[in-house]
């Protein structure tokens, strides 16, 4: 199986301090991996350099599409690291607040369109047909996460379990192969988490993407993943599946204090 | 807050502070004058008790219409149902309605410039000028959320590339419109690539910066510009084989004037209603979401300008042909700041409401120009008064937004 994502020795430097450090992950094709550790072990950041909001200090970041040979993406832009088939929802929802829920949606469909400024203006057929395709395509999305019904709705009106889902329905808009989701279940109540488990699974069997996700809800964690990596200031300290990580030593370490192992 | 509790003494207390602390503020100005011929102070208490007794009569009124401006915060079921019964929504999509204020519109521009003085049409042509200049500085403000301090640049950049193409070479008015257009959008990407980087208040002032650019080079640079004194002769439009009187050409100005109008209107709704107007809306909510999503920044927004500052070009090169002089005068700040308002008055992004106070903004100083001294007092009261009542613009709350209203019947939308 080949490798959808895979980073080598990836560093990141703020100044001073070293937020990820030679960091190789790895994420293959079909396959849900969760990433995880204790707060501000660098698991955002590794995000943010990865879809290309920043650009790391050292290290390679390769991508490669299915059917397509590799390609180094440090220091591409978001948005052609989106183009190139990753897509991303974020720690802190960033909706767009004052559109609709449809228009979120279609707004992910934008690097998946080409009509210009001329077709704008003319609304000849092949921009009238792209346009009512781009709804149509955001309308069966918001259809598979369940949020057809709030579809004329403004984003910011929506709860807080239901943004999640726009999120992860505009980032699906974009037709990625690698779907990176970070803490999609902040703040979810049992039941919506147990929905969200549903739903990243069926993404994964029914749309054959992969799966990245930062989280740390355990059970969620242990349930959907078929391998871990595990940080802890900035290092990856253990990878394996959830049954490894859940006896390995230096994670029960990071996560309950040096002393407790007893 | 209703008419009874209006009255109670808490209410007149505060009133009475209001008063009070007008007749502080106005104090130095309306009580004391010194008479310096005979080194006297006069104290005009008169004119204090004035103030005060307008204060506190006129705070009742104010404190009663600023209770009814903030309506409670709706849910947005409750937005969405008001916005169905909305009497006023529910009138415009009639389609008898519809037909039969398009025909009165028609009849009134067509019918305009027979019925009324040339002094009538020429105000009319201006402000038709600056609802074009609202419409595309909408698109830079209004819809992708780049404050532009330095729109006039544009305007210049338009009124300058026909007054010297003609000068120079003896272009014609029709071949100058596309060029200034084109040169203004050229400049927008200029002005767009620096800035690119910059939000919020950081582009304002950069944006005023270039504004002041342009009008200075054209002030200083005599050989290229002819300097303050300006380029004066420039041809108003005509057609070809066709000898128009000065009353003939501005009302021929007139109508080309409205069909540019005509025109800006629809690209621009078209262009709001795309995917680039899309992409713009995103880019004002969330950069980061926006480019996460896919969205080219840097394109997006060189885009939002280039569009913006075309419509300017042609702003510059109609008002160039109206005046038939131009010098850097008229492209100060303060027409900057202008068209601005207009937007902001309007309710950024709202079309009508750009039209609709564009025609305010530029009509009503000019029929009350027996009030000229007062005109920029009237202008700042106008604006703080708007803000108080109306922070949203004129019109607000009718944002183009996609309604889906099933798969298979082509969506309409919701004016």
């Amino acid at each position: 199986m080949t490798a959808l994502l895979s980073t080598t020795h990836l560093t990141m430097d703020f100044g001073g301090l070293r937020a990820v450090d030679e960091v190789n992950l790895e994420v293959r094709q079909q396959e849900i991996v969760a990433l995880i550790g204790p707060n501000g072990a660098g698991k955002t950041t590794l995000f943010n350099c990865i879809t290309g909001l920043y650009r790391p200090t050292s290290g390679d970041i390769f991508v490669q599409a299915p059917g397509a040979a590799p390609k180094r993406i440090n220091g591409l832009k978001p948005n052609q690291v989106t183009a190139l088939g990753l897509a991303r929802t974020f720690q802190n929802i960033r909706l767009f607040p004052h559109m609709t829920v449809l228009e979120n949606v279609m707004i992910g469909r934008h690097c998946r369109t080409t009509s210009n400024i001329l077709g704008a203006v003319l609304k000849d057929r092949h921009t009238r047909r792209e346009e009512q395709e781009t709804v149509a395509f955001s309308y069966r999305l918001l259809e598979k996460v369940h949020l057809d019904r709030y579809v004329n709705e403004l984003a910011r009106n929506l709860p807080y379990g239901a943004q999640r889902r726009l999120e992860i329905a505009r980032a699906l808009a974009t037709e990625p192969f690698l779907l990176l989701l970070d803490e999609p279940a902040a703040g979810m109540n049992p039941l919506e988490t147990r929905e969200l488990d549903d739903l990243i699974t069926r993404i994964r069997n029914e749309m054959g993407i992969a799966i990245l996700l930062i989280e740390h809800d355990m059970k969620l964690v242990m349930n959907i993943s078929d391998r871990i990596f595990v940080m802890e200031y900035g290092k990856e300290i253990a990878v394996g599946t959830p049954l490894e990580i859940r006896s390995n030593p230096r994670v029960i370490e990071a996560y309950l204090g040096a002393d407790s192992h007893a | 807050m209703t008419m009874r509790k209006l009255f109670t003494l808490d209410e007149i207390k505060k009133s009475l502070l209001v008063a009070l602390w007008f007749m502080v503020l106005t104090f130095p100005i309306l009580a004391v004058r010194v008479n310096p011929i005979y080194k006297v102070v006069e104290w005009r208490w008169h004119n204090l008790l004035m103030v005060g007794i307008g204060a506190f009569l006129l705070s009742f009124p104010w404190r009663y219409f600023q209770g009814h401006g903030k309506p409670p915060e709706k849910s947005a079921a409750a937005e969405n149902q008001a916005l169905k019964n909305s009497k006023i929504l529910l009138w415009r999509r009639h389609p008898w309605v519809r037909l039969c204020a398009v025909v009165l519109a028609t009849g009134l521009v067509l019918s305009f410039p027979f019925l009324f003085s040339s002094y009538q049409v020429n105000i009319m042509t201006t402000a038709l000028i600056y609802v074009v200049l609202g419409l595309g500085l909408n698109i830079v403000v209004g819809l992708a959320g780049l404050l532009d301090l330095g729109y006039v640049a544009f305007y210049a950049v338009g009124a300058y590339s026909y007054a010297l193409l003609h000068l120079h070479f003896g272009l014609s008015f029709w071949l100058c419109l596309p060029i200034g257009a084109g040169l203004a959008a050229l400049f927008g990407i200029l002005l767009g690539f620096p800035v690119l980087r910059l939000r919020g208040d950081y582009l304002a002032i950069v944006t005023l910066g270039f504004g002041e650019i342009i009008r200075l080079v054209l002030e200083n640079w005599n050989e290229f510009s002819q300097g303050p004194s300006g380029i004066s002769n420039i041809p108003r439009p005509g057609l070809p084989g066709i000898e128009m009187s000065l009353n003939a050409s501005s009302i021929f100005l007139y109508f080309l004037m409205i069909a540019l109008t005509l025109f800006t209107i629809l690209v621009v709704s078209r262009l709001r209603d795309s995917r680039i107007g899309r992409a713009w809306l995103a880019l004002r909510e969330d950069e980061i979401a926006c480019q996460a999503m896919g969205i080219d920044k840097t394109r997006t927004k060189l885009t939002a300008f280039a569009l913006g500052a075309t419509w300017a070009g042609m702003g510059g090169v109609m008002f160039a042909a109206k005046t038939t002089f131009i010098n850097p005068a008229s492209f100060t700040f303060l027409e900057s700041a202008i068209i601005l308002s207009i937007v902001v008055l309007g309710g950024m992004g709202s079309m009508l409401g750009v039209i609709l106070s564009a025609f305010i903004l530029i009509l009503v100083p000019e029929y009350l120009r027996a009030f000229s001294e007062y005109r920029m007092l009237i202008f700042g009261a106008v604006l703080v008064i708007m803000m108080v009542f109306r922070p949203q613009g004129l019109i607000s709350n009718v944002r183009h937004r996609y309604r889906f209203e099933g798969l298979k019947t082509p969506p309409e939308e919701l004016g």
